[in-house]
């Protein structure tokens, strides 16, 4: 690459989590001398996402015990990392974007790395409710935290069954509350996952003590004497001391917008991260990313697809020709369970499910569109989401019926089609 | 307290002392190259991977059935790999030498 040429030239990022903290380290790895400057509206050091609602909301531990990076790897790595401080606008013209603070910052090459933020749907009374969290920050786990120990009901109810709401009423649940769902489709995690899923975390959850109600769409809220009371369509009600609405995302994609980059479902970019303009590059859950593995754009969030485009961002500012195709992956803790998923099980025509021989909950759904693999879902089976990654990847045709017979262990070469 | 050495891919050795946490940490908060920990310690991105000294598995007892599971199709994995956010930072870790694993 031509570092030489990188010297003088500046990189801003705009968000300083999974993808803009692995995108700075990166770019210094590729080689790239100039300044990497982060700015994050956040004032804590960038932290690990996925712990919030698990391990680390139960724990009580302090954000420095979840740092993406220490403090000291950003100096090593001279990463200039600035915190609590905002991005109000892109210039594209004179290249340059505008501070909270007033100041203005250079860039010759500018990544939007800035994710997205909780959706607070407006059901009427919840701007007066007492103790209304969304989960996305350390900040919000912190007055989860801290509600959950001033309450002596500890009644909580989590408005919305998706992997973040079900993860915090697990987490809440162990630390003691008593905990309801309520979710409007007439199943969990209906935007994504499949049926049999839904039915298995709705499962999981009543065995521990979790209350999961579907098609309990809420439409008021009332606050009295500090007591919360939710309201349904169907004229249901429940009293709760403290709410954790996960209801999902909005895209943080204002700046682009009014920067006149191009914007669908999120801020698109083609399969080097790049935006409509050549200096921009956007990483992460804000984009709408073209992945040619699929042939089309797709919007993700998770660690996985931060983490990749970050890589493929920083090798393409850097000169290179890097092609962003992974096979996405995800995982969901919840109570003893650990959910491992690859691939995407959209378009599927057949699903298979397969549940080991032993003690505990053991077994893996995999998701086949014909006879090609698209997706697997493991539960506590770390075996079968490896062997799906690799038969996705390899895109290697497997024989349904050896799959369907758990007396053949699940070894790569155990579920060839035979060939004559 | 434990010394811990990790040897890069390219050979270069860097030697931490820890208290408490797992290996993982203790290398990220270093910036042990090779160690990412991406998923935050709980066994689903495999990118702590490290290969224990031949003489040390004592220390550090056998890998955990999802360790193996995740590393069963790696293809820097041996009979010696472990996913160092598995290894919980104790006296019994002192002198320990872990090799850092390739990735592709
Ligand atoms: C509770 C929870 C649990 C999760 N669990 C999992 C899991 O188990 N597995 C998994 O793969 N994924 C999980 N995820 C998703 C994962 O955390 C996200 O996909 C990941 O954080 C995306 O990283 P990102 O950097 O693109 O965006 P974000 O993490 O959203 O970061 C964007 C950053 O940009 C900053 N920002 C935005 N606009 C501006 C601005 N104008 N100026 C300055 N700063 C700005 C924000 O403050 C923020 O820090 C979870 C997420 C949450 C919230
Ligand atoms: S840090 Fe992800 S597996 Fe160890």
């Amino acid at each position: 690459m031509e570092t030489n040429n990188t010297k003088d030239h500046i990189c801003v990022v705009i968000g300083a989590s999974h993808a803009g903290v692995n995108f700075a380290f990166s770019l210094r790895k590729e080689g790239w001398e100039g300044d990497i400057i982060l700015f994050d509206k956040d004032p804590e050091l960038p932290y690990h996402r996925p712990p919030l609602s698990k391990a680390y909301l139960t724990s009580e531990d302090g954000i420095e015990a979840n740092l993406l990076k220490s403090a000291d790897s950003y100096k090593n790595e001279n990463i200039n990392l600035n915190l609590g401080l905002t991005v109000s606008a892109i210039n594209r013209n004179d290249k340059t974007v505008v501070l909270s603070d007033g100041n203005m910052q250079k860039y010759d090459k500018l990544v939007l790395a800035t994710g997205a933020r909780p959706l607070i749907p407006p059901i009427p009374g919840i701007d007066n409710a007492r103790h209304v969290y969304p989960l996305r920050t350390a900040n919000d786990v912190e007055n989860i935290r801290h509600a959950y120990r001033a309450s002596s009901n500890k009644r909580i109810v989590v408005i919305g069954g998706g992997y973040i709401g079900l993860e915090t009423a697990a987490s809440l649940k162990k630390m003691g509350g008593i905990v309801t769902v309520l979710e409007r489709e007439e199943r969990i995690l209906a935007r994504v996952t499949t049926p049999e899923m839904s039915s298995f975390f709705k499962q999981l959850h009543a065995t521990n003590g979790v209350d999961i109600l579907t098609g309990k769409n809420v439409v008021g809220i009332k606050t009295e004497d500090h007591v919360n009371t939710i309201i349904c369509e169907d004229g249901a009600t429940f009293e709760a001391d403290i709410i954790v609405v996960g209801v999902g995302i909005k895209v943080n994609l204002e700046l682009a917008k009014e920067a006149g980059l191009h914007i669908e479902n999120g801020i698109a970019v083609d399969e080097t991260a790049c935006t409509n303009d050549e200096n921009i590059y956007a990483i992460g859950d804000c984009t709408y990313h073209y992945n040619p593995r699929y042939k089309r754009r797709i919007r993700l969030e998770s660690v996985q697809n931060a983490v990749d485009q970050a890589k493929v961002a920083a090798a393409a500012i850097s000169g290179k020709k890097p092609t962003y195709n992974s096979i996405p992956w995800f995982w969901s803790d919840q109570y003893d369970v650990k959910l491992q998923m690859v691939g995407l099980s959209e378009g599927y025509t057949s699903i298979l499910q397969r549940e080991e021989p032993g003690e505990g909950v053991k077994f893996s759904i995999w998701y086949f569109k014909d006879d090609e693999l698209l997706a697997v879902d493991a539960v506590n089976n770390a075996k079968a989401y490896v062997l799906g990654t690799k038969f996705i990847k390899d895109a290697t045709t497997i024989d349904k019926s050896k799959l369907a017979d758990i007396t053949i262990p699940l070894k790569p070469k155990n579920l060839l089609v035979e060939t004559v | 307290m434990a010394k811990i050495t990790f040897i890069t891919t390219d050979d270069k050795t860097i030697t931490l002392e820890g208290t408490t946490g797992s290996v993982m940490q203790l290398a990220v908060d270093n910036s042990v190259p090779g160690i990412d920990g991406d998923c935050g310690g709980v066994c689903s991105c495999a990118t702590c991977h490290v290969h224990v000294d031949p003489d040390h598995l004592e220390k550090t007892g056998e890998a955990s059935e999802i360790e193996e599971d995740m590393l069963d199709l790696n293809d820097y994995s041996n009979e010696r790999s472990r996913l160092c956010c598995q290894l919980e930072i104790t006296e019994k870790l002192d002198g320990l030498v872990l090799q850092v694993a390739e990735s592709d």
